[in-house]
């Protein structure tokens, strides 16, 4: 996915001379074409996330349209004053991509999960955040960045994340896709969650319940006509996400249910990872399994709520 | 002082007038360096604030911009008339400078951002070739951000010619002597380490300052630092090096009254 997306910063920046790279030393891989091909837009800076983004803020005030990337607990929490103010108040199309959202980089400790990207940066008016399920969705996303009129936040996963996304569903920048349809529950999924909701779904329907999944890829702007025409269809809405429940897409869904008409009348749950800061290493996929981000862990929680 | 410096110290106390509150010390402290890049130094065009061709001015330590405004009116930026809206509900002249006032490049007040967003600046004017310039101000008591210190080096890194940085060297920040809140000194070797070409001056004397500023950038490759050594709350023997001036949020008649006598009394 991170190749992916940046071989689209490249090309991206083939087309238009407003284009900028900026890395926060980072490895070379999957750059070494760009710097060649055009060395004065290729920035590669030292470890000072809050001055690169103001540098960004700057160079979009004068017309350019930066692309930064490294770590996203870097790019996220360590400039928050400059990602609310320099970029979020000015609304400029800087494009922050943050390798390792969620759980990626679970070997490396707490101190490099973006766990909570999501819920502190869509408290920010102006930010688009997006979290694309596969690496063929970033390919169909990235030339859509390009003239975005606001900074957005593209959430990286892993990388080699199986695809389930495809052009047959048109993708345009808070639209939700409808994956799946259901009628007893609704998967309300992000980013690689989707893959697992999808394969959970097909479980569940061998068991006899109904399971749709909606790919809410974009948080913010959230879709919320597609997401409550989703819902009003269902009597149970699971939100699964690899993120800490509080602040996401959870959150979200739960804030627009509330003041919706379905309130009360359907069952809702939050599936991610808990408010404490998680103690294992190991792998992204032992932290989700462990959460109960597994596909059984899915399958099971949304038997739960539907009761059956 | 000249009749300048004391016509500007008067639109000041205007704009203080209604609104009863603000970071006096601070707009006292740089108003000659304004002056003087307003005056004599700054390219820009009043009625095309956002002119692709123009210099950039940002005023980093944002608390100052009392003095920002009172340039920008005199210039026509906007009506003198907007000035006594200063904090107003609907104003577009608030406690620190917004974007949405023309004239402002910037929305700053956050200290330790306006650096990095001039060097932006300055990299994309060398990327397209331009000659317009990058002119920002910090505060010295700002310069406690390491944020400061990541831009400088950028800045130095990147041999950015078409910088110009000044410092507001009046040695206090809000609590009292910057020396007592965290010792700064050695500044200009600091500065100097970071990559800039450094010079001092005294930072209300509108000549040295305008002296100083024409003759930047002070080597070629090298970004420039100005140090104004400059008195927080100058201008009037109550403000001056009184850091209980910093910020005053209900100023009387009497408090006023007093300061335009002493203007008055100087002539």
């Amino acid at each position: 996915m991170r190749k992916t997306c940046l071989k689209y910063v490249h090309e991206l920046a083939k087309q238009d001379g407003r284009v900028v790279f900026i890395g926060s030393d980072i490895s070379n891989r999957d750059l070494a074409e760009f710097s060649a091909e055009f060395p004065d837009r290729f920035l590669m800076e030292g470890i000072y996330e809050a001055h690169i983004v103001g540098m960004a803020a700057g160079m979009a005030m004068t017309g350019k349209i930066p692309y930064i990337n490294t770590i996203a607990t870097f790019l996220t929490r360590r400039c928050y004053e400059q990602v609310l103010v320099d970029l979020c108040m000015h609304d400029l199309p800087v494009r922050l991509i943050g390798s390792g959202g969620g759980t990626v980089y679970a070997p490396l400790g707490g101190t490099h999960m973006a766990n909570e990207d999501i819920g502190i940066l869509r408290v920010i008016p102006n930010m688009t955040i997006i979290a694309p399920c596969d690496a063929d969705e970033m390919a169909r996303l990235m030339p859509l960045t390009l003239d975005w009129p606001h900074p957005i936040y593209i959430r990286l996963a892993k990388g080699r994340d199986r695809v389930v996304s495809s052009d047959e569903k048109p993708f345009r920048i808070g639209e939700a896709i409808a994956m799946r349809e259901g009628e007893d529950v609704l998967l309300i999924t992000t980013g690689i969650t989707t893959a697992r909701a999808l394969e959970a779904a097909e479980q569940l329907g061998n068991a006899g319940i109904s399971a749709g999944v909606l790919h809410v890829h974009t948080l913010k702007p959230l879709d919320n006509e597609a997401i409550l025409d989703a819902i009003y269809g269902v009597s149970s809405v699971l939100t699964i996400e690899e993120h800490r429940v509080i602040g996401g897409l959870g959150s979200a869904v739960a804030e627009l249910i509330a003041e919706s008409d379905a309130v009360g009348s359907i069952r809702f749950a939050r599936l991610g990872l808990p408010d404490v800061f998680t103690e294992e290493l190991g792998s992204q996929n032992e932290i989700l399994n462990k959460y109960g981000l597994s596909i059984a862990g899915i399958v099971e929680k949304a038997r739960d709520l539907v009761g059956k | 002082m000249d009749k300048r410096s004391r016509e500007l110290r008067l639109q000041v106390l205007h704009v203080l007038e209604k609104s009863r509150r603000g970071h006096i010390g601070a707009a006292l402290s740089v108003i000659e360096v304004l002056r003087v890049l307003y005056d004599d130094i700054l390219r820009y065009n009043p009625s095309d604030p956002d002119c692709p061709d123009r210099d950039r001015f940002i005023l980093s330590k944002g608390h100052a911009c009392i003095a920002l405004y009172v340039l920008l009116a005199d210039k026509g930026f906007f009506p003198q008339e907007e000035l006594a809206t200063f904090c107003d509900f609907e104003s577009r002249l608030g406690g620190h400078p917004e974007h949405v006032l023309p004239g402002v490049e910037a929305s700053t007040g956050a200290l330790g951002h306006g650096l990095s967003i001039g060097v932006g600046m300055a990299l994309a004017a060398r990327m397209d070739s331009k000659d317009w310039r990058t002119f920002v101000l910090v505060g010295d008591g700002e310069c406690n951000e390491g944020s400061v210190w990541e831009a400088a080096m950028s800045a130095g890194k990147h041999e950015l010619d078409n910088l110009v940085v000044m410092a507001d060297r009046n040695c206090m920040q809000c609590y009292g002597a910057t020396s007592e809140v965290q010792v700064l000194e050695p500044f200009a070797e600091k500065w100097q380490s970071f990559g800039f070409s450094v010079r001092e001056c005294n930072g209300h004397d509108a000549a040295a300052i305008g002296q100083n500023l024409k003759e930047a950038p002070f080597e070629v490759g090298k970004p420039s630092m100005l140090i104004c050594k400059t008195h927080k709350g100058m201008g009037f023997s109550t403000t001056v090096d009184n850091p209980d001036w910093h910020h005053k949020s209900r100023l009387t008649d009497e408090d006023l009254r007093g300061l335009r006598e002493q203007l008055e009394a100087d002539t």
